[in-house]
């Protein structure tokens, strides 16, 4: 048994324990219930950059009535690349907040590629903030290469935006439900990724840097993404396999981007499942399970029960022991 | 006039061993000098790089460091490839270090004052977050909570360790969830930023502190010049993402010089003090 299997088997059974893996039909949960022939990571990652592929906003109008968006994050300006706002799920009101990227270029260019500012997080926790003040349910999606790297975005402090942002989330007095849509991209995925339960669309990814970004950095050259994309484990199944998300909810033959209709409504089914779920767990032990759901992530070796190894004794010490060893010299 | 065999081999002006060029100024400094002065350039202050052993001799009182969870070493996760297998990786960076993994945490006094001290090192994968600096962090900050002890993390990272993959984006918000707690029950923690700190490390828990200090002329920010050409295709301006940059911009509360820092650091605690033991005896 590898130390894979092992992790995720622990991680298995407590989630199940914790009546935290999400049961409903249309759900995928094992990386078995996929269907063979997958596409490979790379594709995978076109897929959920895929421009044509649903974004928040056409997810909101579809999954949620009555949607009024709230702008700003009262401090600085208002964040495109960031939507949020008040809605109805199933005549219940939740807070819903998503990063929003564009399905042409110059919408694109308005939105910038769906990369949030420290503001857009700033509005974020704005709108989580509301939503724990007023007993209101969270629903983020996450859509987003990463937090914009500009020199704008450092002057602002992306860094304690991010962080910040995460704090907020892990205590949260709300069920907080995550969906990630097409790209989860690292720290500025996160800050919007920390809930009770994450599910994830079929073909999203949820990685720690863009596969570019690995290849540059491991590779020297982006042009070794597809390798980086393999090793980085970064489609459906890993996801699964790692728990970093709950369950897959099933795209529409030929991916999100060929029926948002249908997309949405697996999106809906899901969601409302999850809330009503979680609306009957008491605040205290919401917490406590979105503490150790984090909490359990890692995988690590402690080969001596935590005390430190003896040093390495030096070469001329090896030789001169071994003797007195024997009851020689 | 001197003679010079012209057979013999030249001797080094400068040996490397015995000599460091500091990469402001251009001095050259006597190691065993440099060292005494806790690799701070005596001719333009400026901060070398220090090891996680140097800082706490630095920062904690002398034999009051007690190492927890010292043993603990990566696996594999992702059985992850690049030019060499992740293993293998390790093992070199534990060669080259000494230590097991990114961060040493445990037990100290600081000024007398008991408290959690986590220290990571840039030597061991450039101080990379993976599942070990995760947990070691979050245990130390559980204890810190369980003992109502100050929690001093020094962070030294390029940000969260790639060959864990999303395992180690995850550790983000493991790291956060655990000083969160540590939050909300009033227990001081400290963070301070030392060269360099940045990506991940800085996206979470070390720019959570009560109190962010930072080193002069510390790189500090999220994202790597690296990724940052490669991602968006400009070049960062020079001085860029400096501790003085982040001061200017109210991100760090001061800037402190090394020889400070541990004063500094007690200050503070001692300042706190009186919160954490009321709290102690309400329990």
């Amino acid at each position: 048994m590898s130390m894979l299997d092992r992790i995720v088997g622990s991680r298995r059974a407590s989630a199940e324990a914790n009546g935290h893996l999400p049961v409903e039909a249309g759900l995928i949960t094992d990386a078995t219930q996929l269907a063979s022939g997958r596409p490979t990571p790379w594709q995978t990652v076109q897929t959920a950059r895929n421009i044509a592929r649903p974004h928040a906003l056409d997810i909101i109008s579809r999954v949620f009535e009555r949607f009024q968006e709230l702008h700003g994050d009262r401090a600085f300006r208002d964040d495109p690349a960031i939507v949020g706002g008040v809605a109805e799920l199933a005549g219940r009101p939740v807070i819903v907040v998503g990063q929003q990227k564009g399905s042409s270029t110059e919408e694109n260019i308005e939105r910038n590629f769906g990369m949030p500012y420290p503001e857009g997080y700033r509005k974020a926790m704005r709108l989580y903030r509301l939503a724990q003040k007023f007993h209101v349910p969270l629903v983020t999606l996450v859509d987003t290469p990463g937090a914009y790297p500009g020199p704008e975005a450092e002057e602002r402090g992306q860094a304690e935006a991010i962080a910040s942002s995460i704090q907020l989330m892990t205590r949260l007095a709300v069920p907080v439900v995550v969906v990630v849509l097409g790209e989860g991209g690292s720290g500025g995925a996160l800050a919007l990724g920390v809930g009770d339960v994450v599910l994830a669309l079929e073909n999203a990814t949820y990685s720690v840097i863009s596969p570019e970004g690995c290849a540059a950095i491991l590779w020297r050259s982006a042009s070794e993404a597809e390798r980086a994309a393999v090793a980085m484990k970064l489609a459906g199944p890993d996801l699964l396999e790692t728990g970093v998300a709950d369950a897959l909810i099933r795209e529409p033959a030929g991916g999100a981007h060929t029926d948002h209709d249908a997309t949405a409504a697996a999106i809906k089914t899901a969601l409302v499942a999850q809330l009503d779920r979680l609306s009957r767990v008491p605040v205290a032990d919401l917490l406590s399970l979105r503490y150790e759901r984090f909490r359990a992530f890692g995988t690590f070796l402690e080969p001596n029960d935590g005390t430190a190894p003896a040093p390495p004794q030096p070469w001329w010490r090896r030789i001169l022991r071994n003797p007195l060893d024997k009851g020689g010299l | 006039m001197r003679l010079r065999n012209p057979f013999g081999r030249k001797t080094k002006e400068f040996p490397s061993h015995l000599w460091t060029q500091c990469p402001t100024c251009g001095e050259m400094l006597f190691n065993k000098q440099l060292d005494r002065n806790h690799g701070v350039c005596q001719n333009c202050g400026h901060h070398f790089k220090l090891g996680a052993l140097e800082r706490i001799d630095l920062l904690a009182d002398p034999k009051s460091f007690n190492e927890m969870d010292a043993d603990m070493v990566s696996s594999d996760p992702l059985g992850f490839v690049d030019s060499k297998p992740y293993p293998e990786r390790i093992a070199a960076a534990q060669a080259k270090s000494g230590h097991r993994d990114a961060v040493l945490t445990g037990d100290a006094q600081i000024s007398g004052i008991p408290v959690v001290l986590a220290v990571m090192d840039f030597e061991f994968m450039g101080g990379s977050m993976g599942s070990v600096v995760g947990e070691k962090l979050t245990r130390a900050a559980e204890r810190a909570l369980s003992e109502r002890k100050p929690l001093v993390i020094v962070s030294a990272s390029g940000g969260a360790r790639m060959q864990e993959g999303t395992i180690a984006l995850m550790q983000l918000a493991k790291t956060v969830a655990a000083v969160a707690r540590l939050d909300e029950a009033a227990v001081p923690f400290i963070s301070v930023l030392t060269d360099p700190t940045t990506g991940g490390v800085l996206a979470s828990f070390a720019s959570l502190g009560d109190i962010v200090l930072a080193e002069p002329g510390a790189l500090i920010g999220f994202s790597g010049a690296r990724v940052t050409s490669e991602t968006i295709g400009e070049k960062l301006p020079k001085g860029f993402q400096r501790s003085e940059f982040l001061l200017e911009h109210g991100f760090v509360d001061q800037v402190v010089p090394r020889a400070q820092l541990k004063e500094r650091i007690a200050f503070f605690l001692n300042a706190f003090r009186v919160a954490s033991q009321d709290l102690r005896w309400s329990l």
